[in-house]
């Protein structure tokens, strides 16, 4: 076990919990703000690396396939914001979770409808290919740094949008007190709107760039989703520096648990013993770690209200 | 025209008895086990609507249970097929081959699965309460896929279907016996369980949880006791389901079939006896003849869903029956 491989998974925690963020930043304004758990931001996920895996197809370029991400995401979530999430902002959380469950069901085969069942690929383009010599002499590849440099200026430019612009009061407004801020005379249904075709863009965003690394097929997105609302009940629902300290809190439990359990086991056991129970065990790793911290506080790390 | 929820309820009953006897008589065997399937499916979401129709919880994870009693199914029928012991520590036992005793062990392993799970998210509720079940269903999930010893991803298959003292459990129409019986149990006791002081008790602390609280009963201790009673309910029907497909898997865990579940119910109607039985004949029913149209037939089930959502108030018995339905 050398310096050099545990510094390596610690990027590599970082580049997935980044990714994460993505997902539960969206999840976690759209809650905040509107009140809704949305089921269906797994399937945002996925439409945005299809975009970008089609666009990449016929252009062969990665800067606009990551354009088109954005937009087809944005977009998607835009219409289904307003045909059919704007008519579930008053209704019970049952009926939010079956809604969007629909919602999944439509786009997932609607989309194995139209690119069929086979994964779809997307290459990293050349220019990010390869590894790069981090100093002390660690081999790292460029692709996944990037990610990580794209993660935390989004996170960035999150804060900077939500803290230091009008745009940000609104929302932050808008999570306190609806009707005071509608009564203020902004438009409340183009906020929402906004809002959610926001946290669509971020959420294909993440599709495309994670696309790139693994394959682009139906059903990607829940896992991720799941994932994403483990982040956001361990950073707490609505916060979305919660949501940063979250995500990177199981990109890295995960990482390192799947790494470093069964080495930690193969102390006391024989060597193939301790990577079963190992690995097993690091499966279930984010889901203790999410125990832990409800014990502890039941609302998560920074969250208000229950 | 308005039904009486009474008499729907004898007629369902009734179709469900008529409907498999006639597919003896047509020698139609996989009617047989079209029905049986959705008869195992509707076990399972009473169980779940005993804490979604009367407790207001959501749980988005109850596939959990689903899964544990097939895996305790799995595990017991492939030692006793595979003539190994199955080594628990202190004591070591041969596997069985015998149904009420994997029943009896699939409802106890997942009520004590429920107890865990719904200590720890019972201190939440609402969103935070869904998302929460549906984390814990992902990481049984993920726990069966690594579990390399019984099949991990590939799941496990059992040859021959388990026994029943007496019966003939190959014959389709004895197995539907089987299941059909312990749904009417199960419906039964659900009513006995909505009429008593438990049931308004647990009704009361869905509405008004503060004023439960000032009479001096704890609505926390109520609903853990709900989750269990429900988690065990829908532990037996995993086990039924592995014995009709002779097979388990993790898909038996996955989040689709808790969604699944929660839709039986709401197609039904949330909180009403016979709800997630005639939800679970309608999808079983939507999934046999769509399916055979269409590949992509879930694009319906989803547009379907959307208005069932978005305008249909109380499900199909309230749309027959003419009733509110229950606000969760």
């Amino acid at each position: 076990m050398s310096s050099i491989l545990i510094i390596e998974q610690i990027l590599n925690g970082l580049q997935f919990g980044v990714m994460l963020f993505l997902m539960a930043a969206g999840l976690t304004l759209i809650f905040g703000v509107m009140g809704l758990i949305n089921l269906a931001h797994g399937s945002l996920y996925m439409v945005g690396a299809f975009a970008a895996a089609a666009v990449a197809g016929v252009t062969g370029s990665f800067l606009l396939a990551l354009v088109a991400a954005l937009a087809a995401a944005a977009l998607a979530g835009a219409i289904v914001e307003m045909v059919v999430i704007r008519r579930l902002y008053n209704a019970p959380h049952l009926d939010q979770v079956l809604a969007t469950f629909a919602l999944i069901l439509i786009f997932s085969e609607g989309t194995r409808w139209v690119f069929g069942s086979f994964p779809l690929f997307l290459d990293i383009p050349d220019a990010l290919s390869g590894p790069v010599t981090l100093p002390g002499g660690i081999e790292y590849p460029l692709y996944r740094l990037t990610l990580i440099g794209i993660g935390l200026a989004v996170a960035v430019g999150l804060w900077a949008l939500i803290e230091r612009t009008r745009l940000g009061i609104q929302i932050r407004a808008g999570e306190n007190d609806r009707e005071m801020i509608a009564a203020l005379g902004v438009d409340i249904s183009k906020l929402y709107t906004l809002v959610f075709a926001l946290g669509a863009a971020l959420a294909g965003l993440a599709g495309a760039l994670v696309g790139a690394i693994q394959s682009v097929q139906v059903g990607m997105g829940e896992p991720v989703l799941i994932l994403a609302f483990v982040v956001i009940v361990i950073g707490g629902i609505g916060s979305v520096r919660g949501a940063f300290i979250g995500a990177l809190l199981v990109g890295l439990t995960d990482t390192l648990g799947g790494v470093f359990l069964p080495e930690l086991f193969k102390l006391f056991m024989d060597n193939g013993a301790a990577q079963k129970s190992g690995s097993a065990l690091a499966s279930m790793g984010i889901y203790v770690l999410m125990g832990l911290v409800l014990i502890w506080r039941p609302t998560g790390l920074f969250g208000a209200r229950a | 025209m308005r039904l009486n929820e009474k008499y729907f309820n004898a007629l369902m009953i009734a179709g469900l008895l008529a409907l498999p006897l006639w597919a003896v008589v047509a020698d139609q065997p996989f009617t047989i086990t079209l029905v049986t399937r959705a008869v195992i499916l509707a076990l399972a979401a009473v169980g779940l609507n005993i804490i979604l129709g009367i407790g207001g919880m959501v749980s988005f994870g109850h596939a959990v249970f689903f899964g544990i009693g097939g895996y305790a199914m799995g595990i017991l029928a492939y030692h006793a097929q595979t003539y190994t012991a199955l080594d628990l520590g202190p004591f070591s036992t041969d596997g069985t081959k015998s149904m009420p005793v994997i029943w009896l062990v699939a409802m106890i392993l997942s009520g004590l699965v429920a107890f865990f799970i719904g200590l720890l998210s019972l201190r939440t509720s609402g969103v935070y309460f869904i998302m929460i079940t549906l984390a814990f269903g992902q990481m049984f999930f993920y726990f069966a896929i690594s579990w390399a010893q019984y099949g991990g991803e590939d799941g496990l298959s059992i040859y021959v279907r388990n026994d029943f003292p007496g019966l003939n459990t190959l014959a389709p129409i004895q197995f539907y016996g089987i299941c059909f019986t312990l749904l009417c149990v199960v419906l039964f006791l659900f009513a006995r369980l909505q009429a008593s002081p438990f049931g308004l008790a647990l009704n009361a602390a869905r509405q008004t949880p503060t004023r439960v609280e000032t009479v001096g009963l704890n609505p926390m201790r109520l609903k853990l006791l709900a989750f269990v009673l429900s988690g065990a309910i829908t532990g037996l029907a995993g086990a039924l389901f592995a014995d009709l497909n002779r097979f388990v898997s993790p898909t038996m865990f996955s989040w689709q079939l808790s969604g699944e579940l929660i839709v039986l119910i709401i197609i039904g109607g949330v909180g009403r006896l016979m709800g997630p039985v005639i939800g679970a004949c309608v999808f079983v029913a939507l999934e046999h003849f769509l399916g055979e149209l269409t590949d992509f037939w879930h694009v319906y089930l989803g547009v379907v869903l959307l208005c069932i959502v978005l305008f249909g108030r109380g499900g199909l018995i309230g749309l027959l029956t003419g009733k509110e339905g229950v606000h969760v």
